[in-house]
């Protein structure tokens, strides 16, 4: 009884939007890559582990050079490593998308662990000083606006690229010439081969561009949320973005959707000292949207048609 | 003639893969402004000769001349590049691309930093297929059109890409007849304006029709070079079988007996849940072959698969004898005497990782035969019975451990043919019995078929190929839309069968 009207209390407070869309964010970017990749015909369900690489070697880099930009350029550099891997692993050596991905991120959690101790030895590996992450930017005058502004318009730096970013791959998928070919190879390999398309490139590109993503969304997360790493701190967010990828049809402006109702639900969980819901129902909720959407009852979410299937040069 | 004069000259081709050595010394050539068929059986290496011309893998050895210049071809790219364009046998589309789109890929116009023209595309199109005459509408969604327009497609978008020389791998295989008329049209247009046409098959009236060379490829080589108007089908089987082989069915009329199957207004669903049969009534007797005739995908492979008993009927009965088997499924199906050879062997016919053995009894592995009550097989009665089959249909094998994986087509084909017929069915149904399979096999294939006739067994048959079904049937049932539109005898002619089948003409008297 009180629950419910707590929640529906929270739902008109600005602070719960704003922390939505940070929260929306966090897994918009690893999502993106996801749907770059997968459009690209190359099932991807490492951004978890990349996402960890990110937030790793971010922390690791702002704390050796105190400049978050540059900690974020090495945390991109990071993810883009980790998504080599995977392409790779896939693209050249044809190997089980799923199985790989599932290496990577079992991977990074131990190599990140393992350099943690390496490095730091068993203390902790210390915090990011504020004015040493990733900035939080009020857009003037327009973060004056009632509701609105504090939503956003007083965010992090990372959620305005983030949000240009969206608008960005939902262009170039769907109206450049680039895009045609990246769902072209993703649809039908052998069609864009025969038609001079290199299914190779673009396949490497893709993987790598989601690696890139996520490694910015691993910087957003250690060095503009928590301002220091913690083992495991992605905490399922890459999975949640490839649940959001899938319930977002693989299109960026479905998966962004997405990405709002689960980050609704994390900052409801975030906010959970005020209402009375079990928190742990909460998590459990973007799992039970996507096994809601696999199973068809929303619509029918069909990934691209060679997705996940490896590219033999003169197959049929 | 010199080497200016051709278009493509192609010198001691080889190429080996693991196994095969698919193109050995291979010499092909070909004039411009010619249609030139290359004809052979599956596997003779038709496919890889055309593949390492248009660069989609490279030669191991041999040497490439287009229009009198050496060429290296080191993928589409640079085939496109050199004016060679290939229409796939499947085909390169992306079915939820737009029809524009699909053609343009590759060479797509382009506004601003890199923005799809969307009507710059509309117009090219619409010039091209202008001035070749081959409507097409650029907007709209590949995978809604049928297969006539689809290859149309497929043939604009070569020419968009500027090829003289187009490459065409088993076009027909999917066509009406009235498409592939439409086809053979279009492609002495195409001639007339200055293109040269290599034209890939192994339907030898077709190519007596449309070409003016011939090339044979017989197991990775050359076997003949031929002048089409010299030349005749049989010539050319022979050729291509290394053999002298028989076309044509030889049978004696059929003497059919009492009605074995009565099917009784039957309708059902595709997977999809989209009615494919509408209301399906015949009759079928002891000692008669009924044809079903008719393009893919008018209800046949339902017709087929609801009355072996692994589809539900939404309505009709089926009675076998007196016995109404309608809800019968497809273990007591063959418990009752109906015998099935599935269209799709490899996902159907056959456990693919099985021995021949074990294929041999698929479907009756519970008879007394093969069992001890239904639970331990019999291994050495199972042994003996696959050493019959394949000794009796004459399947190629070292042994009969081998997986059916490792057999050819036609081998394969002959397991399944050799399981229905070995047991001795009251009705025998032949789904697409000899696709895929080469000539050798199809004529041993068709000769079991009509000696299964000639012993009583009531056979039922669904092919694609109008030829097969007139050569082989006693009665032709034309199939449009999930209804037997007429029933013909076998010697109506071709044109008014085509008609049939696209849902023209008058039924005859009688028909269903």
């Amino acid at each position: 009884m009180s629950g419910v009207e707590d929640i529906f209390r929270l739902l008109f407070t600005a602070n719960l939007w704003q922390a939505t869309l940070a929260a929306a964010v966090l897994l918009l970017l690893p999502a993106l890559g996801g749907v770059i990749s997968e459009r690209s015909g190359v099932v991807n369900i490492a951004m978890e582990g990349m996402m960890l690489t990110g937030a790793f070697f971010a922390v690791v880099a702002d704390l050796a050079w105190h400049n978050a930009w540059l900690a974020t350029g090495v945390a991109v550099l990071a993810g883009a490593l980790m998504a080599t891997i995977h392409a790779v692993v896939s693209i050249q050596f044809r190997a089980d998308q799923i199985v790989s991905g599932i290496a990577i991120n079992i991977f990074a959690a131990g190599l990140t662990v393992f350099l943690v101790n390496r490095i730091y030895g068993i203390q902790d590996i210390g915090h990011v000083t504020p004015s040493e992450s990733l900035p939080y930017i009020n857009v003037g005058g327009l973060d004056q606006i009632p509701f609105v502004g504090k939503v956003l318009f007083q965010q992090n730096v990372v959620v305005y690229m983030a949000l240009v970013l969206l608008v960005l791959v939902h262009v170039v998928l769907f109206r450049t010439r680039l895009g045609l070919r990246i769902r072209a190879v993703g649809e039908h390999p052998q069609a864009a081969d025969t038609a001079g398309i290199n299914v190779y490139l673009i396949r490497y590109s893709a993987v790598i561009t989601s690696g890139l993503l996520s490694g910015l969304a691993g910087a957003f997360l250690a060095i503009g949320v928590s301002n220091t790493f913690v083992p495991n701190m992605t905490d399922g967010r890459g999975y949640i973005a490839l649940a959001a990828m899938i319930f977002g049809k693989w299109t960026p402006v479905g998966a962004f959707i997405a990405c709002v109702i689960f980050g609704l639900g994390e900052a409801i969980y975030d906010n959970n000292s005020i209402i009375h819901v079990s928190p742990y129902l909460l998590s459990m909720l973007p799992y039970i949207l996507t096994l809601v959407v696999l199973a068809g009852l929303v619509g029918r979410s069909t990934p691209p048609a060679a997705d996940g299937l490896p590219y033999v040069p003169g197959s049929e | 003639m010199s080497d200016e004069q051709l278009a493509v000259d192609m010198r001691g081709i080889t190429k080996q893969f693991p196994g095969v050595l698919a193109n050995n010394h291979v010499d092909f050539s070909v004039r411009p402004g010619e249609i030139h068929a290359l004809v052979g059986e599956n596997g003779a290496g038709k496919s890889t000769l055309m593949n390492i011309l248009y660069g989609l893998f490279p030669p191991d050895s041999g040497e490439i001349h287009i229009n009198g210049k050496q060429a290296h071809i080191g993928g589409p790219r640079d085939a496109i590049a050199l004016g060679i364009g290939m229409v796939h046998q499947h085909f390169m589309l992306i079915p939820v691309f737009s029809v524009g789109e699909n053609i343009m890929l590759g060479r797509e116009p382009v506004a601003g930093p890199d923005f799809y023209d969307h009507a710059r595309a509309r117009t090219a199109i619409n010039e091209l297929t202008k001035r070749y005459g081959l409507a097409l509408n650029p907007d709209a969604r590949m995978g809604d059109l049928p297969v006539g327009l689809q290859q149309r497609a497929e043939i604009v978008k070569v020419l968009y890409r500027g090829a003289n020389i187009l490459i065409l791998d088993e076009p027909t295989g999917v066509l009406t007849p009235q498409e592939t008329k439409e086809l053979f049209v279009v492609l002495r247009d195409l001639v007339k304006s200055g293109k040269t046409i290599i034209f890939i098959s192994h339907k030898l009236k077709e190519v007596l029709e449309i070409s003016d060379r011939i090339t044979v490829m017989r197991r990775g080589k050359v076997v003949g070079h031929l002048t089409t108007k010299q030349t005749n089908e049989e010539e050319i089987a022979t050729m291509m079988v290394g053999r002298e082989v028989l076309l044509r069915v030889d049978k004696k009329p059929a003497t059919p007996g009492a009605v074995v199957m009565r099917v009784e207004n039957i309708s059902a669903n595709t997977d999809r849940g989209v009615p494919a049969l509408k209301g399906v009534s015949f009759e079928l007797r002891q000692g008669e072959i009924l044809g079903i005739a008719g393009v893919e995908g008018n209800g046949q492979s339902e017709l087929m698969e609801v009355l072996a008993g692994t589809r539900q009927v939404t309505g009709g009965r089926v009675l076998l004898g007196d016995r109404d088997i309608t809800t019968y499924d497809a273990r007591t199906e063959r418990g009752a005497g109906v015998a099935f050879i599935p269209e799709d062997r490899r996902g159907t016919g056959l456990v693919l990782s099985f021995s021949i053995a074990e294929n041999s009894i698929l479907g009756r592995e519970r008879s007394p035969t093969f069992s001890w009550n239904e639970f331990v097989l019999k291994l050495v009665a199972i042994k003996e019975w696959a050493r019959r089959l394949v000794k009796e249909f004459d399947i190629r094998t070292p042994s009969i451990e081998v997986a059916a994986r490792n057999l050819s087509g036609g081998n394969q084909q002959k397991v399944i043919v050799a399981r229905e017929m070995g047991s001795k069915p009251k009705v025998l149904l032949a789904a697409q019995p000899t696709r895929g399979v080469d000539i050798g096999a199809i004529e041993f294939i068709h000769r079991r078929i009509v000696q299964e006739r000639d012993e009583g067994t009531a056979v039922l048959l669904v092919s694609a190929e109008l030829d097969e079904v007139r050569s082989l049937s006693d009665r032709i049932a034309v199939m449009y839309e999930g209804r037997i539109v007429s029933i013909e005898p076998p010697d109506a002619a071709e044109e008014r069968l085509g008609l049939l089948m696209t849902g023209g003409g008058a039924p005859r008297e009688g028909a269903a």
